[in-house]
């Protein structure tokens, strides 16, 4: 069933959306993640352009990340304080990507700037996140106890406050940095960033695992919600139909992602998802690298009468 | 619609005048509407070549050359050069007030109709069409092998926006004509104007005009309506949108 796509001015096949919803849904609720960078990434590939693909995730992202919010809320698994402290961040950050991005656009330049976003984050986290994972999972089969945490440079630094929930006496200030910094590149890359701020918030801030995950999606939640507002209001970029088509498929599969998620190791599970990120960011590169098919562009400044 | 109908006017009027030919057109729907589910679809223009009394007797054949040109739009043409190893957009060129939709048909090839300065003064041909560009603070045409020029053609005839077809005109008899205008799924919506030339042993003698709109209706064009209308609005919906469909879903899904 061919459906035209109002924002993204392009028919497109409502069951393949709806599958890549699937999908992608499918891939977050295993890992845990919001799945923008796969998402994204995928939008383009069928000929959606990076800039829509951009605007029109960051509505799905906060749909997903909405109903994996409500039930860590319920499950007490959310602390509110620390969520506040990141949300400042998060919101400057966001609001800050989305001026970069117009900027980018009227040079001509987001497509290449989306693209190097994605080869130098994905490529790092990806290999870190890959490397780690196979660690883990010598240590394990070798039988040694994983290495004491030890509190780090971070927990010297002034402002400190108590973030009662997550039993941590940490500073606002590197809580507050790492809430701009996902909210940035979650704006510009169209992307929720929940698989880049949950390894920060273990490692970095030493979050207890009890708390991460459902305070990170509160962080993704808002970010995302208020990208899509500023993506609409000022670029007119999101694409509500798609985006919809995008929720359903997504959240459904979220569902069975999670189970099959469970299934699985803690280890072998970042190593895959290590993996992944790794392959989507080499994919990006090899297309920078490689001599484009068309060296020309065409892009319209809007229609006068 | 009332456009379409001064246009007719117009055809009727222009016509009327002192001239040795008369072209009466008349194009199969003056209102296309492009459905959420519109896939592409072509037109039908049609007409004759009226003779009356002071035509020349031995005028037998006459040619033909159709012109559709879409609403005009600022478009900018950017060329990737490899620096750094990577691939990235260096150099561009603005064209200004180019037809997004652009078809020539004849019913022989543009050559054989006419001599190239004809071609060229009566814009016959995708590489006579003017299309304004913004050089260095200049407006003016370049030559038609210009790579930006030839590039731009080129990417919007491989999205069937622009394109030029030497035998879509067939006659009918030696005076009655049709033409199939193609109208690709990714339309350009606005006011389409028809030139129709008609030429008689490679001198111009005559034109008419006519013109159509394609208009978007339904839910979608609501759509991208309120999101270039009232973006803030339209914003918060989509916002609204995406907290319910999580809640639903996290009703639907619950597990205890």
């Amino acid at each position: 069933m061919q459906l035209y796509l109002p924002i993204a001015d392009l028919p497109v096949n409502v069951f393949l959306v709806l599958a890549m919803g699937a999908a992608v849904g499918f891939v977050s609720g295993m890992f845990g993640i919001g799945g923008g960078f796969l998402m994204t990434p995928l939008l383009i590939f069928i000929g959606i352009t990076p800039a829509v693909a951009v605007a029109s995730v960051a509505s799905h992202i906060a749909a997903s990340s909405f109903s994996g919010a409500l039930a860590y809320w319920r499950r007490r698994a959310i602390d509110p304080a620390l969520a506040s402290v990141l949300l400042c961040g998060g919101v400057t950050g966001t609001a800050l990507g989305v001026w970069t991005f117009t900027q980018l656009r009227a040079l001509g330049q987001l497509d290449l700037m989306i693209a190097l976003s994605y080869v130098v984050l994905l490529t790092t986290v990806g290999s870190l996140m890959f490397s780690e994972g196979l660690r883990a999972l010598l240590r394990t089969r070798r039988g040694a106890v994983p290495p004491r945490r030890t509190h780090n440079w971070i927990h010297g630094l002034p402002l400190k406050m108590r973030f009662k929930r997550s039993k941590i006496y940490l500073s606002v200030i590197p809580v507050v940095i790492v809430g701009i910094v996902i909210g940035f590149i979650g704006a510009i890359m169209g992307i929720g960033g929940g698989f880049i701020l949950v390894p920060i918030m273990i490692y970095l801030l030493r979050v207890p695992t009890s708390t991460v995950i459902g305070t990170s999606m509160v962080l993704t939640l808002v970010t995302m919600l208020f990208a899509t507002l500023l993506h609409a209001a000022t670029n007119h970029l999101v694409d509500a139909v798609l985006a919809l088509i995008l929720m359903v498929g997504g959240v459904t599969g979220a569902q069975f992602g999670a189970r099959a998620g469970q299934k699985i190791r803690g280890e072998q599970l970042r190593l895959l998802l290590g993996l992944l990120i790794l392959s989507v960011g080499v994919r990006f590169a090899i297309e920078l690298v490689i001599r484009p098919e068309d060296l020309f562009t065409i892009r319209e400044l809007g229609v006068n009468g | 619609m009332m456009r379409a109908a001064l246009a007719v006017l117009l055809v009727l009027l222009l016509g009327s005048a002192a001239r040795a030919e008369r072209l009466i057109v008349s194009v199969s729907n003056h209102r296309v509407t492009v459905t959420p589910n519109y896939s592409g679809e072509e037109l039908v223009l049609f007409g004759s070549v009226e003779k009356d009394a002071t035509t020349p007797a031995d005028r037998k054949s006459y040619d033909l050359v159709v012109t559709v040109m879409g609403p005009r739009a600022d478009m900018v043409t950017r060329r990737k050069e490899r620096t750094f190893g990577i691939w990235i957009n260096t150099d561009y060129r603005q064209f200004l007030e180019v037809p997004s939709y652009l078809a020539l048909f004849a019913n022989r090839s543009f050559e054989a109709i006419t001599s190239p300065e004809v071609a060229r003064r009566q814009q016959i041909g995708l590489n006579n069409v003017r299309l304004t560009q913004r050089v260095s603070g200049d407006y003016a045409d370049v030559v038609p092998n210009d790579a930006f020029r030839s590039a731009f053609i080129r990417l919007r005839t491989e999205r069937g926006l622009y394109r030029e077809d030497p035998s879509a005109v067939t006659f009918l008899t030696p005076t009655l004509f049709r033409t199939g205008i193609p109208l690709p799924a990714e339309v350009p919506i606005g006011t389409y104007q028809v030139e129709i030339k008609l030429f008689a042993d490679g001198a111009f003698i005559g034109k008419t005009e006519t013109a159509f709109e394609i208009v978007k209706v339904g839910f979608e064009q609501f759509v991208a309506t309120t999101a270039r209308q009232n973006g803030l609005i339209y914003g918060l919906i989509t916002a609204a949108m995406a907290l319910m469909t999580g809640w639903m879903a996290s009703i639907v899904f619950r597990k205890d």
